[in-house]
């Protein structure tokens, strides 16, 4: 029974979107917009056990003095207070400061250090480029010589060496690179209509743990 | 002195004259008329709940001369009164209306061209027209076709599957690596890592990647590998715990389920990276997943990986972040293929049996694309002919 009411669950409710897809009524729509309603509900109930398993990982990292542990203590830190601030300065209890302290710590602290975590890829992409495009395969090779090109293709001084290498540039961006995008693109469409298929008719269960059986 | 006074007198009696005079009534200049739209028709807009009503016309031809836009006014009767529900400006000759009343009641409309230095001219009013909602969308014939092909096409392989006949799948090399990544973690003493992706359970990317983690939670309760399942949405955190912990149960090693391995991080995208960055750096796995659908994150994600030495499988339906994972990673799943993983890795006949399936669904796109082409190149005559029969305008 714990297998199969999830099963059934999938497969009436599975169908009946499928179904509601292809109609456009308000009954449809009142039908859809109610489902959306009770995943955000579920969502909620989520955040809450989600909070947990995060409060639960640190605390157990303290305890157990694992490796940098005390920076376990500056995360359950930042969710308290901005936990307390978010609340407070929030419209049902509406403390200015503690709203002004909200904004500040969020525009002056998590801001910052997401641009920064950001700012990391730049130097990661000049890396992987560079391994990339070692000349070490004749695919290597291609890639290397398309990818120049691209890159002369869409700076000015491209159009100063060749007033063609802009055409070849969006030529290689149009042609070879869109058609095995969409090539990409249509495998990923039928795959996930597959998947999509395998849940809702009971195929595919790995999502219930195990072989699902 | 006598000659002051006079003055001042003469004075306030012109003053009083000119200001008791009535004052001269002031003209203002009639405004250029130009010709309203014409043909304006309303119709109930098709495929919809039906609360909207579509508009078209034909733009007046006076546009040039100071036309700014044109009004649409809707009224319950054909003599008014008519109120505005709508603008658009020069350049647009249609219009929905989308707040009309759902009672299915009787609406006129005109639409009035107009402008700053033009007096504004209706159209006659059009009506009466009433909002319909529709029980089938007709726009999405080609998608329920598509679909129960599609259907067809996996259900006589399932089928096939089902009743013994040997299904050749080609060999995935990402897939293929995973049992030897994860039997080298084992062999390390080290743990698997497995991001589930950076989208909710509701993208198709995130379900196959957590079907993949069924399997892979599997080899690592088999190999006693300790897993470590960093999760950014917090449903897909609760629906990996089920999934790794059913694993167990299902090996017959509950008893060796680690509670703390499947955990929440944070559902900001650059505070998850850093956190799986951290979790790398600091416990070294032998062996990462990167599973599902990512955005920018990808590289640093894997780029942070490689520096640590461990084996990489990614698995993405992203096209722009598949670029990054092919270079940072030693195996890539490309689109399809991550959804194949599970068929693959669980080897069920019937799993095998919806690839086949997909495989020639795509011979089948293939051939429609080609005969597109072939159209495409054969001039307009045969191109009528065969819209004429599929009835395409």
């Amino acid at each position: 029974m714990k297998r199969q009411l999830p099963l059934m669950i999938v497969l009436v409710l599975g169908i009946a979107f499928t179904v509601q897809f292809f109609i456009p009524s308000r009954a449809s729509e009142v039908t859809y917009q109610t489902a959306l309603q009770w995943w955000l509900v579920m969502s909620s109930f989520a955040m809450v056990l989600a909070l947990g398993s995060l409060v639960n990982h640190h605390v157990l990292k303290i305890k157990r003095r694992k490796e940098h542990w005390a920076f376990s203590w500056v995360t359950l830190a930042g969710l308290l207070v901005m936990g307390a601030l978010g609340i407070m300065g929030g419209p049902s209890v509406g403390l200015r400061w503690a709203n002004a302290a909200y904004n500040q710590l969020f525009l002056f602290v998590q801001a910052p250090m997401d641009s920064a975590m950001f700012a990391i890829l730049a130097f990661y992409m000049a890396s992987a480029s560079y391994r990339a495009f070692r000349a070490r395969s004749k695919e290597a090779t291609v890639l290397l010589i398309a990818g120049f090109v691209v890159m002369l293709g869409i700076i000015p001084f491209g159009a100063m060496l060749w007033r063609r290498i802009p055409d070849i540039s969006e030529w290689i961006m149009m042609v070879p690179n869109m058609a095995s995008k969409r090539g990409i693109l249509l495998g990923i469409g039928l795959g996930s209509t597959a998947t999509a298929l395998k849940i809702i008719l009971g195929i595919e269960r790995s999502w219930l743990g195990g072989s699902g059986k | 002195m006598k000659r002051a006074l006079a003055a001042l007198l003469c004075l306030a009696a012109v003053s009083g004259a000119v200001l008791a005079a009535p004052a001269p009534e002031i003209v203002a200049p009639a405004l250029p008329a130009v010709a309203p739209p014409a043909d304006v028709a309303a119709s109930d807009t098709p495929n919809d709940a039906g609360l909207s009503v579509s508009l078209t016309w034909r733009a007046s031809p006076d546009e040039a001369r100071g036309i700014e836009g044109y009004e649409i006014l809707r009224s319950d009767a054909a003599d008014g009164p008519y109120q505005r529900v709508g603008y658009v400006p020069v350049g647009i000759d249609g219009y929905d209306d989308q707040a009309v009343p759902a009672d299915g009641q009787d609406l006129y409309y005109r639409v009035s061209a107009v402008g700053g230095g033009i007096a504004a001219a209706e159209s006659p009013a059009v009506g009466p027209v009433r909002s319909r909602q529709q029980w089938y969308n007709t726009a999405k014939t080609n998608a329920l076709v598509g679909t129960l092909l599609f259907t067809l096409i996996v259900v006589y392989f399932i089928n096939g599957a089902k009743s013994g006949r040997h299904l050749f799948i080609r060999r995935i090399a990402g897939l293929t690596a995973v049992e030897e990544a994860i039997g080298r973690a084992t062999e390390m003493g080290k743990p698997i890592l497995f991001c589930p992706g950076m989208d909710g359970v509701t993208s198709i990317s995130t379900l196959a990647a957590l079907n993949i983690l069924g399997q892979v939670a599997k080899k690592a309760a088999e190999y006693d590998t300790p897993l470590l399942v960093p999760n950014r949405d917090p449903i897909v955190y609760t629906v990996a715990e089920e999934i790794v912990k059913e694993a167990y149960t299902e090996i017959g090693r509950p008893d060796a389920y680690n509670r703390d391995s499947v955990f929440y991080l944070t559902d900001n995208q650059m505070g998850y990276t850093s956190g799986v960055n951290g979790i790398m750096t600091r416990e070294k796995p032998a062996t990462n997943f990167f599973m599902g659908y990512f955005y920018a994150e990808s590289l640093v994600l894997a780029e942070t990986g490689a520096t640590t030495g461990a084996i990489q499988i990614a698995g993405t339906d992203s096209v722009t972040q598949l670029p990054f994972f092919i270079t940072a990673c030693d195996y890539t799943l490309m689109g399809e293929e991550l959804y194949a993983a599970s068929a693959y890795l669980g080897k069920q006949p019937m799993l095998i049996g919806t690839l086949k399936a997909q495989d020639w669904s795509k011979a089948l796109v293939g051939l429609l694309l080609l005969a597109g082409t072939a159209l495409a190149l054969a001039g307009p005559g045969p191109r009528q002919l065969v819209m004429k029969m599929l009835s395409i305008e």
